[in-house]
């Protein structure tokens, strides 16, 4: 009878060490969400709505408005999405459906990596490297094509949105290209063998078979992404140029919330200024877990609630 | 072959190589900067660069050794805090994680892993920085273990669901309480995933930055003591990479080389554990 008394009492004991760590999660990310509320709530109280849409940013005054940074951060992750979809796509359909045996590992690894490279090493190449190729093969050939849009006018300096929003591609083509190979893999093989069967060419079963079976975990793929580009910090912070300004081209220095962040964080003298930069960060993160929690759900559809991605997440 | 076939098998073979061209063009980067790093950094590596200090301001030479301890600490503080939270959280959704409360941690742990660190360094700042009245090193290894959990969380998970249920149900089978099955047999199987998700996370973290400029800030001079400022490589590059002289350009280029070599180790190191892992089992 004691000795059924003590292995009942491991099992109890185990369970709950487990759940009581497991609980922990939950419990930090409403502690980061509250804590940030709870200290941006001066600044939203003093500027409500405004604080979205104004463009003044100014500590001396006291006037802060987030308007230039939230169009940053939009835009320049929706130019990384425009460049890394199709990139991060082609990786992840040549890897499931397209490349020999032999290859599939080796580049796999290669993408694996390129998600491991540190954001600061990414910024120092983009500062040093990408800025300099920018500037001598990339933005010639494009003002001469496109100069006559808003998007490509005005003097180029190096530090700007297109630079910000070309780093930002770079970084995120792992996250989506890992996470739609995932997808794909888990379409089911008779989905391909039937187009085969049916007399379909391999393009046409991957276009008309595999691709429609996995598309709402490819959009979560692309979230994800999207997700990952508003909140990268140290990248862009070397090169978008780091200026509170609104404007349509390409070529101008902008800004994002997460660089605000990095840049005036410490500088924040008063606790108006602090409670503007939380503000900041509270936007930030409302955004980029309601972003992740649509990509994650979209993903789970496919995969079934698998850590898709996990080794490059 | 009737010509639609042979259009159907041209547009097939075209775009099977756009496809291939698109995913060459993907990896193009990495070994644009691979060859940057090495040509850039290869050349200011010396014994001098592992083992001394930064110089002031102004004079040549110095090193980084203060930033390679100051990384290898706070990255052990974090794994310190962040292995048993997240192998333990992982172990509870494999174990106990069908329920509804399964779903909602696992969930949190995906939306976790695309928190923006910047996010989770003001929050370490708030709770750990403001009421200590310092920037610490501790700080800096909370902030990152905040981001390990998740990770680990998911990866223990996936891996600890691939132990074959057979071995499990032979382990209660011979009397064992659940609790000794799951540690013995169970993780003990999984050891070698578990040891991958493990140093998959400790390489993404080490190389992060932003969590650690309102926490561990940086310090140029060589120090142990966790309570205060401390620095990494990633802080170090960022210094250097925003600063006016050649030097520290020449210095950051280095730097990044090193960081980006410890982390390539960690992923070698991670694709080995998997693969033996493969190879035993």
């Amino acid at each position: 009878m004691a000795r059924r008394r003590t292995r009942n009492l491991g099992d109890p004991a185990y369970r709950w060490v487990l759940t009581g760590l497991a609980i922990l999660l939950p419990l930090l990310l409403l502690a980061v969400g509250t804590q940030l509320a709870v200290s941006a709530a001066p600044a939203l109280k003093k500027f409500g709505f405004r604080f979205l849409f104004t463009t003044t940013w100014d500590p001396v005054a006291e006037v802060y408005g987030a308007a230039p940074m939230i169009f940053g951060t939009i835009v320049s992750s929706l130019l990384a999405l425009l460049i890394a979809v199709p990139l991060a796509l082609g990786v992840a359909i040549f890897l499931t459906e397209f490349a020999p045996r032999w290859l599939r590992q080796p580049v796999g690894f290669l993408v694996e990596l390129l998600a491991a490279v540190p954001s600061v090493v990414y910024g120092l190449w983009g500062v040093f490297v990408l800025i300099p190729l920018l500037r001598t093969v990339a933005v010639p050939p494009l003002r001469a094509v496109l100069g006559w849009t808003p998007f490509f006018k005005g003097v180029f300096y190096g530090n700007s949105m297109l630079a910000g929003g070309v780093i930002l591609a770079i970084m995120i083509v792992p996250y989506i290209a890992a996470v739609s190979r995932e997808v794909l893999q888990a379409v089911p093989a008779t989905q391909r063998e039937a187009a085969l069967g049916l007399g379909a060419t391999r393009w046409e079963a991957v276009w008309s078979a595999v691709l429609p079976y996995g598309r709402s975990g490819i959009i979560g793929a692309v979230m994800l992404g999207f997700g990952r580009a508003l909140g990268e910090t140290m990248a862009v912070t070397l090169v978008i140029g780091n200026r509170h300004d609104i404007g349509a081209s390409l070529l101008a220095p902008a800004y994002t919330m997460a660089a605000a962040l990095a840049n005036e964080f410490t500088e924040a003298t008063t606790q108006m200024y602090l409670s503007a930069l939380f503000a900041v960060g509270l936007v930030l993160f409302v955004v980029t877990i309601t972003v992740n929690a649509l990509a994650r759900l979209l993903v789970w559809r496919v995969a079934k609630g698998a850590a898709v991605g996990s080794k490059a997440l | 072959m009737s010509g639609r076939a042979l259009r159907r098998r041209l547009k097939s073979g075209t775009l099977t190589a756009v496809v291939a061209g698109l995913a060459v063009l993907a990896v193009l980067p990495l070994l644009l900067i691979f060859a940057d790093l090495i040509h850039r950094g290869a050349s200011s590596i010396d014994w001098n660069f592992f083992v001394k200090s930064p110089v002031p301001m102004g004079e040549n030479g110095g090193g980084v050794a203060n930033a390679i301890v100051g990384t290898g600490i706070i990255v052990a503080l974090a794994c310190l805090a962040g292995i048993p939270i997240g192998v333990g959280a992982g172990l509870f959704l494999a174990e106990f994680g069908n329920g509804r409360l399964g779903w909602i941690v696992r969930f949190v742990a995906d939306v976790m892993n695309g928190t923006p660190s910047i996010v989770v360094g003001i929050f370490a700042w708030t709770w750990l920085v403001r009421p200590a009245g310092h920037f610490s090193a501790l700080a800096g290894g909370a902030a990152l273990a905040m981001l390990m959990i998740p990770m680990l969380a998911r990866t223990t998970e996936e891996m600890v669901r691939l132990v074959p249920n057979s071995l499990r149900e032979a382990a209660l089978a011979l009397g064992y309480p659940r609790w000794r099955t799951s540690l013995a047999v169970v993780v003990r199987t999984a050891m070698g995933g578990i040891v991958t998700g493990g140093l998959v996370a400790v390489a993404r973290v080490a190389g992060e930055t932003a969590p650690l400029l309102f926490t561990a800030l940086g310090n140029l001079n060589f120090t142990t003591a966790v309570s205060g400022p401390m620095q990494t490589l990633s802080l170090q590059i960022y210094v250097y990479a925003t600063g006016p002289y050649e030097e520290w350009h020449r210095l950051a280029w280095a730097a990044a080389l090193v960081l980006m070599g410890m982390v390539l180790v960690l992923s070698l190191a991670a694709r080995w554990a998997t693969r033996s892992r493969y190879a035993a089992g």
